[in-house]
């Protein structure tokens, strides 16, 4: 299952402090969409409004809305821990429960809400999952170890396989690439274009190079200065944002000749 | 050519840092160890008497383990029923101090319970014995004419209601404070990470709770008891002034048992000689009953080493 995402003007607030502004965007299901723009600009804020992670931060809070195949993920009576288990999120520093097993780690979030699940079902979701992330190979004479002993890009596509296992319409991601070495960078770029088969991907990065080469459609964020909000600037195919973008601030930070 | 030459004074000097601070470092650990030898070694010599004296001369007429063990199993339970009370008390409110309190109140209660901490326990002593004792009589006529089946509820009841339970409930007030404080703190530093983890595959808050924050503070939890458990044993002015004492008997609302700080506290002014021998070897008693709680404590911390996180 995968669903679209459609935003219409977005405001997303610290308390008093407006840090996105009227963001509208339409993101295709079965697409990855990359986040792009200068650091400060609300991309991560963004990022977060689309699971109704940002108001887990105090004085956190959202006006407009986002609406997830056409329900409005921010009506009233919509609670936020459904929206979450539908839009799944992996942050940028992995974060795999360090406690657990590498195989309660991928079961973690499909036990919650007391979900009781069959042994053979469990070990059966926990292999489709760990390949899903192209981690099965490394990791199945180990599943019982902790997680925390993997190295940094095991742990990030543990994380995904996390993720996956409760079945989102969504995944977000925010710089997953940027805590890890190139070779591991490799392997996640080639696990998202796996994913967006069955996925929508919205991706948060830096990467300029990273962006060209996993999405579809690229998002340019920008800053008038510090104190301002953020706004989405332009909004095309990855291909015309890169080599043909409308704006010159577009142009100006693809190129690299920014500030 | 300089910049070697001050690069490598500044790692002389840093050597020379690194090596204050072992220093001072071993130097503190050698000094913890000689005091506890020290005191062990005070407390055998003392008591030594104890153990070559005649059973007959050893209070009770039946040589020391007669006159230990009934107060040895009186401090276990006293201290037992005290940490069964506080620690979910002292988790509940210490979880909802730091994950579901508004600011406007986290912060003052968590100021309160420090407090709490700070008041001599001579003082809970006197409101156990005068306030609590008293209130306490007609819950436990209740629990001997209703459960009185059960050997811990036989009746008939204490009429002051100065009995083990009462001091029991007491420490528990006692530790409460300890034990809260010390899980709120290991609480507040669960890392920000784990808990946006669970929240964004769908956690509620209390699953967030039992899949990041508990299992990350479960090795602080069990230190926190420790220590409240280290009060409870230790505690002497409270249980003295609270149990009206006697000799070991399953009924927590009667009359009976004794604890050896209490024992030692009451008796200690007046004895001398022998008597004084023993109070010391039922100090020493108590100090291995710490430490062997201690010992069990630290294994089951190590025994999920592994899987603590600190790789
Ligand atoms: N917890 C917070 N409380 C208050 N303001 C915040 C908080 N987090 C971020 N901000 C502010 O919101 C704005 C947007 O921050 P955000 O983290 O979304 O930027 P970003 O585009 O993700 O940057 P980067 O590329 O460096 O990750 C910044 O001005 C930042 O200072
Ligand atoms: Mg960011």
């Amino acid at each position: 299952m995968s669903k679209r995402i459609d935003v219409n003007d977005l405001n997303v607030y610290y308390s008093k402090f407006r840090a996105v502004e009227g963001v509208s965007i339409n993101i295709e299901a079965k697409s990855v969409t990359a986040f792009i723009g200068p650091s400060g600009c609300g991309k991560s804020t963004f990022l977060r409004t689309l699971n109704r992670m940002h108001e887990v931060i105090p004085g956190g809070r959202v006006e407009g809305e986002v609406l997830l195949d056409g329900d409005n993920l921010y009506a009233p009576g919509v609670d936020p821990v459904t929206v979450r288990s539908q839009i799944g999120m992996v942050f940028q520093r992995p974060n795999p429960f360090p406690t657990m097993s590498i195989r309660d780690n991928v079961l973690a979030g499909v036990k919650l809400n007391g979900k009781k699940i069959a042994k053979s079902d469990a070990d059966a979701l926990v292999e489709k999952s760990l390949r899903g992330a192209n981690l099965w190979n490394e990791v199945k004479d180990r599943l019982d170890k902790p997680g925390a002993g993997l190295s940094g890009g095991q742990q990030q596509r543990l994380c995904i396989a996390r993720t996956i296992a409760v079945k989102p319409d969504v995944i977000l991601m925010d710089e997953p690439c940027s805590a890890l070495d190139p070779i591991s960078t490799l392997a996640i770029e080639d696990l998202i274009n796996e994913l967006k088969n069955d996925y929508t991907v919205v991706i948060v990065t830096h990467n300029m190079q990273q962006a060209a080469r996993v999405s579809d459609k690229t998002a340019f964020f920008n800053i008038a200065g510090t104190g301002k909000p953020g706004k989405l600037i332009e909004y095309n195919d990855t291909a015309t944002i890169f080599s043909n973008p409308a704006e010159q601030a577009t142009e100006d930070y693809v190129s690299g000749r920014f500030g | 050519m300089t910049s070697t030459a001050v690069k490598s004074r500044a790692a002389a000097s840093g050597r020379a840092g690194d090596k204050i601070f072992s220093g001072a470092a071993l130097g503190a650990g050698v000094l913890i160890l000689i005091t506890l030898f020290a005191v062990a070694l005070f407390l055998l010599i003392q008591a030594l008497p104890t153990f070559s004296a005649d059973p007959a001369e050893i209070t009770g007429g039946e040589g020391f383990f007669a006159y230990i063990f009934p107060i040895i199993i009186g401090t276990v339970i006293a201290a037992a029923i005290a940490l069964v009370i506080a620690t979910p008390i002292g988790i509940g409110v210490a979880l909802f101090i730091s994950h579901f309190a508004p600011r406007q109140i986290a912060g003052p209660l968590g100021y309160v319970i420090d407090l709490l901490a700070a008041i001599p326990s001579v003082i809970y002593g006197a409101w156990g014995y005068m306030v609590l004792a008293p209130a306490l009589v007609p819950g436990y006529e209740w629990l001997s004419q209703n459960l009185g089946f059960i050997p811990i509820f036989e009746g008939p009841a204490s009429q002051t209601g100065k009995t083990i339970l009462t001091a029991s409930i007491v420490l528990a007030v006692m530790v409460l404070p300890i034990i809260t404080s010390l899980s709120r703190e290991i609480f507040l530093q669960t890392p920000k990470l784990h808990e946006e983890a669970a929240l964004a595959l769908g956690a509620t808050r209390w699953e967030m709770i039992t899949t990041a924050v508990l299992p990350f503070a479960r090795p602080g939890i069990i230190s926190a008891v420790m220590l409240g458990l280290g009060r409870a044993l230790g505690e002497t002015m409270a249980v003295a002034l609270v149990l009206s004492t006697g000799g070991l008997i399953p009924s927590l609302i009667k009359t009976g048992n004794q604890t050896i700080a209490a024992e030692i506290a009451l008796n200690f002014p007046e004895a001398f000689g022998l008597r004084l021998a023993e109070l010391i070897a039922a100090g020493l008693v108590l100090f291995l009953i710490t430490l062997v709680v201690n010992m069990i404590a630290r294994a089951i911390i190590a025994r999920h080493k592994e899987f603590s996180g600190a790789n």
